[in-house]
């Protein structure tokens, strides 16, 4: 269990994210949601220790990040920024073993190779794997750092955007794996969404952020209605059920300037 | 390209190397152990051949450091102003003591290459546009301006002369007795290999290490140490040969990637090989005179760099 108690981070003195006290559930796909400059990758920032709270803090199993060993840490929590400006030339299998790197530290045993193999078959990347990462398109790419944390084998998953710059194929891809990794495997995925209508048919909760506070916390059905949605988003947002999934039909909805 | 035709091109152009120069030696002159020969192929010929294999090995492992640390192709000792620094550190330890000893040159040489690289890093960590041009622009100015500094003290000074001297890359002067300070980039290039590994994980950024549970400043901190190390050994011995640590890691880079563990053992080889080719050339062309090994290395090293750059910018991004 992740604990983020009273989180807060001032860029220069504006709060970024103020006073944000949420519990991340195992077993479960948690979305942060919400408007441009929400905070949410703050926020997930601060979950995965690569940004220090200004107050608060986070817990992980009862005990404070801070506490947590660098080395340890990184076998219970991975993070995924987006990684598309990575631009080091690195074959997929490479980029795979270094998921490893918290247990091996580069000298890879034939456990860790075992796990390589099994992330990159679950990814269906094993026809590319020798191939380079810049000789992959955006969605294959996306994939094999996913390979990557996947082979880190840790609890709990955070992904920063992962479907920016993916088509609808691909995002649904991903957002499959994502699925999966947490029914068949049991991970626990962190996930920060622009795209409400995949919040809404992917997650299991939701946390809703505007202008660095949080504004809603619960369950998926609980937050994707019109009302929620208009605290959210200052719009006004019809819902349509479809095949049992809520889709958020804004497109044409009517916005408040402010 | 595999790494033992790599090193089988390295000891046969080490052997011409042995065997070509102002004074005719051939193998068989060797058996004599007293002749006069033998004892020019000891003094000069044979270190003139671990200076290149050093200098060659060492400037393009610490290009190879730089471009995964800065995360930029085009970063070299040359483009970040590392040798600039070490030559201002060396005018600075002349002005400072009046009988200047070597130990206290490569401290100041030390000092400043690290403190030199360092601030370009600082430079490069504010910037917001890092286009893969314009980093190492940033850098060649930031040299400049360095060398400026030192040509203004040594023009006060009347060192000029000195100055001129470590501009000049050359292993005209390499004797036993001369260049044995060299040897101390062995232990940086073993380092080097032994953080191979983490250098590539550190080249993937701030973000991406800490993920992996990596201490990035350390890291970025051992390179750089690294990187001032070799700078300064090949400045104080050699001078300045431009181009090396620039080329090198991008050719390697093009056909075995950026995974370092793997890529040092072809960036040292194919280091010294080029060394060694530009070298013989130099001391071919006019024979029996020679000309310096920058003249050499920086003719043949731009061509492959203008190709680079041409052919290149869409593969650096």
């Amino acid at each position: 269990m992740i604990e983020l108690k009273g989180l807060t981070k001032l860029f220069g003195k504006k709060p970024v994210v103020e006073d944000v006290s949420v519990t991340i559930e195992s077993g479960m796909i948690t979305s942060f949601i919400g408007p441009n400059g929400a905070g949410k990758s703050t926020l997930l920032s601060m979950v995965s220790r690569l940004l220090d709270a200004d107050t608060g803090e986070v817990l992980l199993d009862k005990e404070s990040v801070k506490k947590w060993k660098s080395s340890e840490f990184s076998k219970r929590v991975s993070i995924l920024k987006q990684a598309n400006h990575i631009n080091v030339r690195l074959t997929v299998r490479e980029l795979v073993s270094f998921g490893r790197y918290p247990y091996s530290k580069g000298h890879l045993t034939a456990e860790d190779e075992k796990f390589v193999d099994q992330a990159i078959e679950y990814m269906n990347l094993t026809e590319m794997q020798d191939k380079f990462l810049d000789e992959l398109s955006g969605g294959q790419r996306q994939r094999a750092f996913i390979a990557m944390v996947i082979a880190q084998d840790t609890d709990y998953i955070l992904l920063d955007e992962p479907l920016n710059n993916l088509d609808m194929k691909h995002s649904v891809q991903i957002m499959k794996i994502l699925r999966k990794l947490v029914d068949e495997l049991g991970k626990t995925v962190v996930i920060v969404l622009h795209d409400i209508n995949f919040a809404s048919v992917y997650s299991d909760r939701i946390v809703a952020l505007k202008n660095g506070k949080l504004v809603k916390n619960g369950p998926t059905h609980e937050i994707i209605n019109s009302d929620a949605l208009r605290e959210i988003y200052d719009m006004d947002i019809p819902i349509q059920e479809q095949n049992g999934c809520r889709i958020c039909v804004y497109f044409n909805s009517h916005t408040e300037a402010k | 390209m595999r790494i033992w035709m790599l090193i089988i091109t390295a000891v046969v152009l080490s052997f011409i190397s042995l065997f070509v120069g102002a004074i005719d030696i051939k193998p068989s002159d060797l058996l004599d152990w007293n002749s006069d020969k033998t004892q020019i192929f000891l003094a000069s010929r044979v270190p003139r051949l671990m200076a290149i294999i050093l200098a060659g090995a060492g400037m393009s492992i610490a290009g190879l450091i730089m471009q995964s640390l800065s995360r930029n192709k085009f970063v070299s000792p040359t483009t970040a102003g590392t040798l600039d620094a070490a030559k201002l550190g060396i005018l600075i330890s002349m002005l400072f003591f009046t009988n200047v000893t070597y130990t206290q040159q490569i401290i100041f040489s030390f000092a400043f290459a690290l403190v030199g690289t360092l601030i370009f890093m600082q430079i490069l960590d504010r910037i917001k546009f890092k286009d893969v041009i314009f980093v190492p622009l940033i850098g060649i100015m930031y040299g400049n301006i360095l060398s400026s500094v030192t040509t203004f003290f040594a023009y006060e000074a009347d060192l000029i002369q000195n100055i001129s001297a470590w501009l000049m890359g050359s292993f005209t002067l390499v004797m036993a007795g001369r260049y044995e300070l060299l040897y101390i980039s062995i232990p940086a290039v073993i380092l080097a290999y032994l953080y191979a590994n983490k250098f590539t994980v550190a080249g993937m950024g701030e973000d991406f290490a800490k993920n992996l549970g990596l201490s990035y400043k350390f890291v970025l901190n051992i390179g750089l140490i690294l990187v001032a190390v070799i700078a300064t050994t090949v400045v104080l011995t050699v001078g300045v040969i431009p181009f090396l640590g620039l080329i090198v890691p991008n050719i390697v880079s093009l056909y075995l990637g950026d995974n370092i563990r793997k890529t040092i053992p072809h960036t040292a080889v194919l280091g010294i090989v080029f060394l060694l080719v530009c070298d013989i050339i130099g001391r071919i062309i006019v024979h029996p005179y020679e000309i310096p090994v920058n003249v050499t290395v920086a003719v043949i090293g731009s061509v492959i760099f203008l190709i680079m750059l041409i052919r290149g910018r869409a593969y650096a991004k």
